[in-house]
C-alpha cells in the first residue's frame, strides 16, 4: 500500500461512516440494536426455555429431555404445597402492600415538613431498602430467634407476654407468616415512601394555599385535596411493591426456608427449592410461571398509568 | 389566631409528627441497630437469657469481627463482589449509554413506548429465569464461576439503566448538539464533547444502580454458584455463615453491617434521581 492511498481510503471510509452516522434511520437502530439483543438473549431466551421446560421432563441429571405435555402442571395443582404456597403468596402480597400503603402515606406526609435532622431521618428510614435483602433478613433472623428474641424479651419486661408466653415466632406456621410479612413492609415501605414524598412535594403549593383559604381543615384538606393528587403515583409505588413482594424468595429462604413442613412456602421458594435443590428443572419451571399472570397484569396497568401521566 | 386552643393544638401536632417520625425510625433502623450492638458484644454476654439484651454486660469487644475477617472468607465475597460489580457496569455502560441516548434522540411515538418495554424487562423477576438460567450456565461451563454472575446481571442492569440515562439524555436540549454539529463535529464528537460532560452525573447515577442491584442480588447468586469462594457477599453471609446449627451471630451481624451501610451512604445522595427513574417521569 502506498503512502498516497492511505488516506485516500481513510478518507473514503470516514466519508461511509460520516453518511451512516448522519442517517438517523441507521444510526438510532445500530446503537439501540446491542442492547436490545442481550435482552431478548438475557430475558427473552431463558423466558421461552422456561415454558419449554414446564412443558417437558427435564431434570438437572439428564440431557435426555422429552415432551410431556401438561403433566407437570396437573402434578403441581394436584399437590397441597401449590395451594398452600399460591395462598401464602397472595396472602403475603395483599396484606404486606395494604400496610405498605398506609404506612408509606402517613409517613411521606411526615417527611414533608421540614424539621431538625431531617436527612439523617431519610437516611434511616431508607437502610433497609438499599441494603442487600438477604443481609436485611438475616438481622431479622437474630430478631426473631427462638431463646434470645428481642421482641420477646422486650414484651415481657414491660409486661405485655405473661411469664409463660414466649413466642417461637418462626417455628409456628401463623406466626411465622406473620413474621414475613413484617420483614417484607419492613424492606417495601421505604421505596414506597420515597416515591408518594415524590409526589406529595410535587403538588404545587397555590393548590394548598387555595384549601386554606377556602377553610378547609386538616383531614378534609389531606382526603379531598391531597390523596386525589397523589393517587397515580402512589399506584406506581403500589405496583412496585407488588412486584417485589409476589416473586420474591429470599425472606422465605432466610428466615423460614418454607418451613415448619412448607407451611410458609411462597410460589418463587417454592420453585426453587423444587427446582434447583430437587434437581426437578421440569417441576420448577412450571410452578415459577404461576407468577407470570400478576406480573402481566402489573405491566398494563404500568402502561395506563404511563401513558394517562403522558396526557395530563 | 394565637388563641390558647390553636397554640395546644400546634403542641399537639409537633407531638404527633414526632411520634410518627419516631415509630416509623423505630421500626424500620431497629436491625441495623440491633446489629450494631450484636456485633461487638462477647458471645457469653449474647447467651445469657438473665441479661437485659439492650445493655452490654461485659466490654465490648472486636472478636467477631477478628473472626469474620481471619476465619470466614467474608475478605474474598467483598472482593468478588467488587469484581462482578466492575464488570456489570462496564457491560452496562457500553449497552445502556448508546441505546438511552438513541431512545432520547428518537422521534416518533413508538420511542417512549420502546422505552418503557425495555423498562418493564427489568421487572421480569429472577424467580422466573432461574430455573432454565441454571441449565444454561451449566452448558455454558461457568457453574461456579464469577463470570456465570458478570454474563447474567446485566439483564437487569441495562434495562433500568437504559430507562434511567434515556430520562438523562431527554433533559439536554437538542440545540446544543446541533450547534456543535454546525461547528464541525461529527455526531459522535458532538455526543463525546458535548453531551458526555454535561450528562456525568447521569452516567454517576447508573453506575451507582448498576452497582447496588449487584450487591443486592440473591438469587441468581445462590442458584449458579455452590463453592464458598465464589460467593458474592450477600449470598456468602445468609448460606455459608448460616449453615449448620451453629449460628455466629456477632460475625453474621458484623457482616450485614459492613456490607449495608456503605451502600446506604452512597445509595442516599442518589435517591431523588433513583425515584424519578422509578416513576417514568410521572413526577417533575
Amino acid at each position: 500500500m502506498t503512502a498516497a492511498a492511505e488516506p485516500a481510503g481513510r478518507a473514503a471510509r470516514n466519508k461511509v461512516m460520516a453518511r451512516f452516522i448522519d442517517n438517523e434511520r441507521l444510526l438510532w437502530p445500530a446503537l439501540l440494536a446491542p442492547a436490545i439483543v442481550y435482552i431478548v438473549l438475557l430475558v427473552g431466551f431463558p423466558f421461552l426455555l422456561s415454558i419449554f421446560y414446564s412443558l417437558s421432563s427435564a431434570t438437572v441429571a439428564t440431557s435426555d429431555i422429552h415432551f410431556v405435555g401438561l403433566e407437570n402442571f396437573t402434578r403441581i395443582i394436584h399437590s397441597d404445597t401449590f395451594w398452600r404456597s399460591l395462598w401464602n403468596t397472595i396472602v403475603l402480597t395483599v396484606i404486606s402492600q395494604f400496610f405498605v400503603l398506609v404506612f408509606a402515606g402517613i409517613l411521606a406526609t411526615a417527611l414533608i415538613k421540614d424539621f431538625r435532622g431531617k436527612w439523617l431521618v431519610r437516611l434511616l428510614i431508607l437502610l433497609p431498602w438499599v441494603a442487600p435483602i438477604s443481609l436485611g433478613s438475616i438481622g431479622w433472623l437474630w430478631i426473631f430467634d427462638s431463646i434470645y428474641s428481642i421482641i420477646n424479651w422486650t414484651a415481657r419486661a414491660v409486661g405485655l407476654f405473661g411469664e409463660d408466653f414466649w413466642p417461637i415466632w418462626l417455628g409456628q406456621p401463623n406466626l411465622a407468616m406473620a413474621a414475613i410479612i413484617v420483614v417484607q413492609i419492613w424492606r417495601i415501605l421505604p421505596l414506597a415512601t420515597v416515591i408518594v414524598l415524590a409526589g406529595l412535594s410535587s403538588i404545587p403549593q397555590d393548590i394548598h394555599d387555595a384549601a386554606e383559604v377556602d377553610g378547609a381543615g386538616f383531614w378534609r384538606h389531606q382526603f379531598e385535596i391531597t390523596l386525589p393528587l397523589v393517587m397515580p403515583i402512589t399506584l406506581v409505588a403500589v405496583l412496585f411493591g407488588i412486584i417485589f413482594t409476589f416473586t420474591d424468595m429470599i425472606v422465605v429462604f432466610v428466615l423460614t426456608r418454607g418451613g415448619p413442613y412448607d407451611t410458609t412456602q411462597v410460589i418463587a421458594s417454592w420453585a426453587y427449592f423444587t427446582g434447583i435443590q430437587g434437581g426437578d428443572l421440569a417441576g420448577g419451571a412450571a410452578i415459577s410461571l404461576f407468577l407470570f399472570p400478576v406480573l402481566v397484569a402489573v405491566a398494563i396497568l404500568f402502561l395506563i398509568a404511563a401513558r394517562r401521566s403522558e396526557v395530563t | 389566631m394565637t388563641t390558647r386552643s390553636g397554640g395546644a393544638r400546634r403542641i399537639a401536632g409537633r407531638a404527633g409528627h414526632a411520634a410518627i417520625l419516631v415509630f416509623f425510625v423505630t421500626f424500620l433502623a431497629f436491625p441495623f441497630y440491633w446489629m450494631l450492638i450484636t456485633t461487638f458484644k462477647t458471645t457469653q454476654d449474647l447467651h445469657d437469657i438473665n441479661n437485659n439484651p439492650y445493655l452490654f454486660h461485659d466490654a465490648p469487644t472486636l472478636d467477631h469481627l477478628r473472626v469474620l475477617f481471619s476465619d470466614t472468607m467474608f475478605l474474598q465475597w467483598i472482593s468478588n463482589t467488587m469484581l462482578v460489580g466492575l464488570a456489570v457496569v462496564i457491560i452496562t455502560l457500553v449497552l445502556a449509554v448508546p441505546a438511552g441516548y438513541a431512545l432520547a434522540r428518537m422521534k416518533g411515538p413508538w420511542a417512549q413506548t420502546l422505552g418503557i418495554g425495555i423498562f418493564l424487562t427489568y421487572l421480569v423477576p429472577p424467580t422466573i429465569l432461574f430455573i432454565p438460567f441454571s441449565r444454561i450456565i451449566a452448558d455454558l461451563g461457568l457453574q461456579d464461576s464469577l463470570w456465570s454472575l458478570v454474563l447474567v446481571y446485566p439483564s437487569f442492569t441495562v434495562p433500568f439503566c437504559t430507562w434511567l440515562l434515556m430520562g438523562f439524555f431527554m433533559a439536554i436540549p437538542r440545540d446544543l448538539e446541533d450547534a456543535a454539529m454546525v461547528d464541525g463535529l461529527s455526531r459522535f464528537g458532538a455526543f463525546f464533547k458535548v453531551v458526555m460532560p454535561i450528562s456525568l452525573a447521569g452516567m454517576l447515577t447508573a453506575v451507582i444502580f448498576a452497582f447496588t442491584l449487584v450487591m443486592q442480588e440473591f438469587v441468581y447468586g445462590v442458584t449458579f454458584i455452590t463453592s464458598s469462594a465464589s460467593y458474592t457477599i450477600g449470598v456468602g453471609v445468609p448460606t455459608f455463615l448460616v449453615r449448620g446449627d451453629v449460628y455466629f451471630w456477632g460475625s453474621m451481624m458484623g457482616a450485614c453491617l459492613i456490607a449495608s451501610v456503605p451502600i446506604a451512604i452512597i445509595y442516599n445522595m442518589f435517591v431523588d434521581r433513583f425515584v424519578a427513574g422509578f416513576t417514568m417521569g410521572a413526577v417533575k
